[in-house]
């Protein structure tokens, strides 16, 4: 995604969205495409016929259903869509050359270049990558993932069969995870969320191994060390090993391959992350019953969260993390361990400018939507927005808006936001 | 038996309120520990407002629905447990003692209302042991050690009162009177008699939950 | 040892129970009991074991030992008595025989429903001593095969039907195709992040009982809700590890419930006429994993239409017309307090409401709940044996003129549904939802 080749010239454009409205049966909610040039719906155009529109323009083909619109991260526009029967994946209209009996989940990779998908075809299970689905299908599938790089696919799936009520089978071990279609050799009773290591050759699941002993499992592998629970892995680009959040005793801990990590439990730790050059590890903890917080490299911060912490990210640098929090019921934004006065109704994940220094979201409060960089919210009051984009020399910012039924893509200097 | 009297009124009656008020404090402190170190949350519900809620609920009589279900108990075990607990404090022969030994004036109970309050703690444990008796529901959850608490709590009153009124033996029943009550007051805190100590946060707990989380009675 | 009147009920054979005690031995029975007691239990084990004066109050409290004849062996303190009370007396030195009998007891002989907890003069609650007791035969692999096989649903598909993946937004999408047969423009909005409201159901409605979910949607349509529902596993807010004791998936299955309401940034989760889900999401699950408050606010189906009806947002076109009467959930009435807002929206729907009695917080359980009825077909007749009392109670208030009865939970419903045809009641059970979706006023 190479956000210098936008327009960052033009300082408004804008669709008339509300016009839609005429012009179909009904306009289900829009989106806008990374770079604000495209707002798209999925619209009605008779009964039981549906199509996209996109600025205005009326695509094509029409289906008899169809859902989760959204763009790739590159700005494709993507869809899942059925007709007779049978589903597809559409992008920018057209539609992938596979049928299948049902698609859901799409993930997109980082760059946007690959889209995989779960599909269920005559009642086996498999998942499909940019139009190609795995050769083995299976019985059952879930917790679908695709690699950051969009090289790999893999999901939890059932390997024996086992009726309902056969529990001692189950206990025995029927999921497997299939990594590119192919499963591992060894069954688990249970496989969930996984990671793969950057060179794609290894892949790490939770695993439960009895009903009580849960550990990583690598290529099928389990660790040596077990545990009463763990979260998902993360992949540590530095060391080349695995992490998870490990339970043991009651508490949370943090460990790499077995060895214990952070030195401090928490009563509560999970979506731990790198920063973008492996050094920092951050985690959201509570640090006991009720108190939630991040920890840094192990260190919590000092501020303490009533209510819920969620939407960690890292600067560009790697030497700040932002979250979104809630505390008495209101939603908020932390960084650096300090509490941005102002509160919302709801608050979207943060964005950290590319040159590290200033923080923005798209916000909402009392049924409007506006931007806040910095602790400072922007005097706009929209009925739609999206995530606000910073310039990669972090002089301009992207806002995409609906205000009074009109689109509007805006560049604005971010000297001039306030004024 | 002067001699054992003298110990027992003397050194005993020391070490039994020493063991009564430490053992106490060690029974509430070390679960408060323990619900420090695995049960925290208990102190984020807790809420003074339901806590009283739940407690005045309780200990006033006939204003929960379980109370209003069973008269007889009810007046039975308020009228004990005031007794129990007012009579060994604000009896005169006691007030004596608690002059004596801490330098306490209290206001001291006429003799005849004493009296028939020991009289009510002895009835309310015949009763109580009639009940264990008598009831399915009750005699199922019998153990030995019911009867030996009923017999435990009732003995110091019904020797004080044997004693009182010099009926037999009043030296031999004096002895045995103070006695029994020692062993009592020290088996508050390391027997059933604890619910002494922890209703009031079993109660207090029960509340807040009821009241803070639940938003419903608990009467 | 005592002269009942009643014969015990005989020992039910249950795979679950019965082939985990075979791999048992004593030592593992004992290391598991002392874990749980001593790592895993804390203060509430110790102060409620060392306060129960043993006086036999808590008996009439419970429908099982009223339903029995006043067994001692059903009330309350007699069920710790012969489970838990036994392994603390004996020091986790108990035999595989008795394990089963506690297992049994705790799972299918109490509904942990809490109304015990009301007539202890200590507060002492029995119910969670019974799901100590759940826990450790959890640990010791011996939970009856059917809430079992319910539990292994959870970890795999997160859901407690085994619905898989495609299954659930084909579902939906189902439905709002049948529903815009009589609202045309009918949408069931799936993943639309930002929605204000994210609606959460049980398994059993996209598996069973897929009206509910058309019902639902006519009435977000027709109150014109901001509303959303998950197309991935989240959906679901049941929970049977809940009451197998097998906290950590518990744990699992409610991070990713409230983590897909934080991912659609929803206000709040409203969540269909469901008890035992309402106290996993409102209570015990979001505790287990360090939230105090659920992270996003639960509003239950009661307290929602209770909303929608006192804003005006539904109008009610023609009340229901015979009398009703109202099941007070354990859940959501003992557990949530919403037994005045379920009478308001009652009676803004129906002509006549009934109360039978005990109602509100005293009401008797439906024996369905605390996972009871997820034990399966093997103690259907436990279920239905244990609960002669609320036939009684529904007897009364039949007699009295009520001809429906509204259960506003999937487990009473199921469980009343099991009483009526037994005892031969021939009211009707519906949940609220099915009385305001045939009475509110639908726009075109």
């Amino acid at each position: 995604m190479n956000t210098e080749e936008w327009d960052w010239e033009t300082s408004e454009k804008c669709v008339a969205f509300k016009d839609w409205h005429q012009q179909f049966e009904w306009v289900e909610e829009p989106y806008v495409s990374p770079d604000g040039e495209i707002i798209a719906a999925i619209v009605n155009v008779g009964e039981g016929e549906f199509s996209i529109c996109a600025n205005g323009n009326i695509q094509e083909s029409s289906f008899e259903k169809i859902w989760r619109l959204r763009f790739t991260p590159d700005g494709r526009l993507t869809a899942l869509a059925s007709d007779a029967g049978e589903w597809t994946v559409t992008v920018d209209g057209a539609a992938w050359e596979n049928r299948f009996s049902y698609v859901w989940n799409p993930l997109f990779s980082d760059d946007g270049h690959s889209i995989a998908v779960s599909f269920q075809q005559d009642g086996q299970y498999g998942m499909a990558l940019n139009d190609v689905p795995w050769e083995q299908t299976y019985m059952n599938l879930t917790d679908a993932f695709l690699s950051a790089d969009g090289q790999h696919t893999a999901a939890s799936v059932q390997m024996i069969a086992a009726g309902e009520s056969e529990i001692h089978k189950f206990q025995a071990g029927t999921i497997s995870a299939a990594v590119n279609g192919k499963a591992w050799d060894r069954n688990f009773v249970n496989v969930w969320g996984k990671a793969v290591s950057h060179d794609g050759a290894r892949v790490a699941a939770e695993v439960r191994l009895t009903l009580y002993d849960y550990t990583i499992a690598v290529n099928g592998v389990p660790w040596e060390k077990t545990y009463s629970s763990v979260w998902e892995p993360v992949f540590n680009p530095l060391s080349g090993k695995f992490i998870a959040p490990v339970r043991q005793d009651g508490k949370w801990m943090l460990v790499e391959e077995g060895q214990l990590l952070w030195r401090k439990p928490f009563h509560q730790l999970w979506h731990p992350q790198f920063s973008p050059d492996g050094k920092n590890l951050a985690a959201i903890v509570a640090t006991e019953f009720g108190k939630w917080s991040v920890a840094i490299n192990g260190q919590a911060w000092n501020i303490r969260i009533g209510e819920l912490i969620t939407d960690m990210v890292f600067s560009p640098d790697g030497r700040k993390v932002a979250v979104v929090v809630k505390d008495n019921e209101r939603w908020g934004i932390a960084v650096q361990d300090s509490v941005w006065k102002n509160t919302f109704d709801m608050v979207w994940k943060p964005v950290f400018s590319p040159d590290n220094t200033h923080i923005a979201a798209k916000v909402e409060k009392d049924g409007k939507y506006t931007i806040v960089m910095d602790d400072r919210i922007w005097p706009h009051t929209c009925d739609a927005a999206w995530d606000p984009v910073f310039h990669p020399e972090g002089e301009l910012l992207l806002f995409r808006t609906i205000e009074d039924g009109v689109y509007r893509r805006r560049v604005i200097p971010i000297r001039g936001i306030w004024g | 038996m002067d001699a054992l009297y003298r110990f027992l009124s003397g050194p005993l009656a020391w070490v039994s309120f020493v063991v009564f008020i430490a053992g106490s404090l060690y029974r509430l402190l070390s679960m408060g520990f323990l619900v420090r170190r695995k049960e925290k949350f208990i102190f984020s519900v807790m809420s003074w407002k339901y806590s009283f809620r739940s407690i005045f609920h309780w200990i006033t009589p006939f204003a929960s629905v379980n109370m209003r279900r069973h008269p007889v108990m009810t007046i039975t075990t308020f009228a004990f447990h005031i007794c129990l607990f007012l009579t060994p404090i604000f009896l005169l022969a006691h007030g004596v003692l608690w002059d004596d030994a801490f330098n306490i004036h209290l206001w001291a109970l006429p003799n005849g209302l004493a009296d028939i309050m020991t009289l009510v703690v002895i009835a309310g444990g015949v009763f109580f042991l009639c009940r264990r008796m008598k009831l399915a529901e009750v005699r199922y959850l019998t153990t030995l050690s019911d009867y030996l608490l009923l017999i435990m709590v009732a003995a110091p009153f019904l020797t004080g009162f044997i004693a009182y009124h010099q009926w037999i033996d009043y030296r031999f029943f004096m002895t045995l009177h103070v006695l029994t009550g020692e062993i009592m007051l020290m088996a508050i805190p390391f027997t059933r008699l604890s619910h002494m100590l922890f209703a009031p946060f079993t109660r207090a707990y029960m509340g807040s939950e009821f009241g803070s989380v639940r938003h419903a009675r608990d009467w | 040892m005592d002269n009942m009147a009643a014969k015990p009920d005989e020992t039910i054979l249950d795979e679950g129970i019965e082939k985990g005690a075979a791999l048992l031995t004593d030592e593992r029975i004992e290391k598991t009991i002392l874990r749980v007691l001593n790592t895993e239990g804390g203060a509430r084990i110790k102060v409620y074991v060392d306060t129960c004066v043993h006086c036999g109050l808590c008996a009439e409290a419970c429908h099982y030992y009223l339903s029995h004849d006043n067994d001692p062996r059903f009330s309350p303190a007699g069920k710790v008595r012969q489970t838990l009370g036994e392994m603390i007396a004996r020091k986790g030195k108990v035999d595989r025989e008795f394990m089963k009998k506690a297992a049994e007891i705790a799972a299918t002989q109490c509904n942990l429903c809490k109304r015990c907890a009301m007539y202890c003069p200590f507060g002492i609650d029995v119910a969670y001593l019974m799901s100590v007791v759940r826990r450790i035969t959890h640990l010791l692999g011996m939970t009856p095969q059917y809430i079992q096989a319910t539990a292994h649903s959870h970890s795999v598909s997160m859901n407690q039907m085994w619905v898989r993946e495609d299954e659930w937004p084909d579902t939906l999408q189902w439905q709002e195709e049948e529903a815009r047969s009589e609202m045309p423009k009918l949408r069931i909005p799936l993943e639309k992040e930002g929605a204000d409201i994210m609606y959460s159901v049980i398994g059993p409605e996209p598996k069973f009982q897929a009206q509910l979910l058309y019902q639902a949607a006519i009435l977000m349509n027709a109150a014109g809700v901001n509303w959303t529902m998950p197309a991935t596993p989240g959906w679901d807010n049941s929970d049977m590890a809940m009451f197998t004791g097998d906290s950590e998936l518990m744990g699992r299955i409610k991070r990713q419930h409230f983590e897909t309401a934080a991912r659609l940034k929803v206000k709040k989760i409203v969540m269909g006429e469901c008890g035992h889900a309402f106290r996993s999401v409102y209570d015990t699950g979001n505790r287990w994993l360090g939230w105090k408050i659920p992270p996003i606010p639960i509003v239950h189906a009661i307290e929602f239409y209770y909303d929608l009806i006192k804003e005006g947002r539904i109008k009610i076109a023609q009340k229901y017309a015979e009398p009703v009467t109202l099941h007070d959930p354990c859940n959501v009435v003992r557990g949530g307090g919403l037994h005045e807002k379920a009478r308001y929206v009652i009676r803004a729907i129906c002509d006549n409401l009934i109360e039978m009695h005990p109602n509100r917080e005293h009401n008797y359980c439906c024996c369905a709940g605390g996972g009871v009825i997820n034990c399966g077909p093997p103690y259907k007749m436990a279920r239905i044996n244990g609960n002669r009392v609320k036939a009684e109670q529904l007897f009364a208030v039949k007699a009295r003129g009520a001809r429906t009865l509204i259960a506003p939970c999937h487990n009473c419903h199921s469980g009343l549904e099991d009483i009526n045809h037994y005892y031969g009641l021939e009211m009707n059970v519906k949940f609220i939802g099915d009385i305001l979706y045939q009475v509110m006023e639908k726009p075109e």
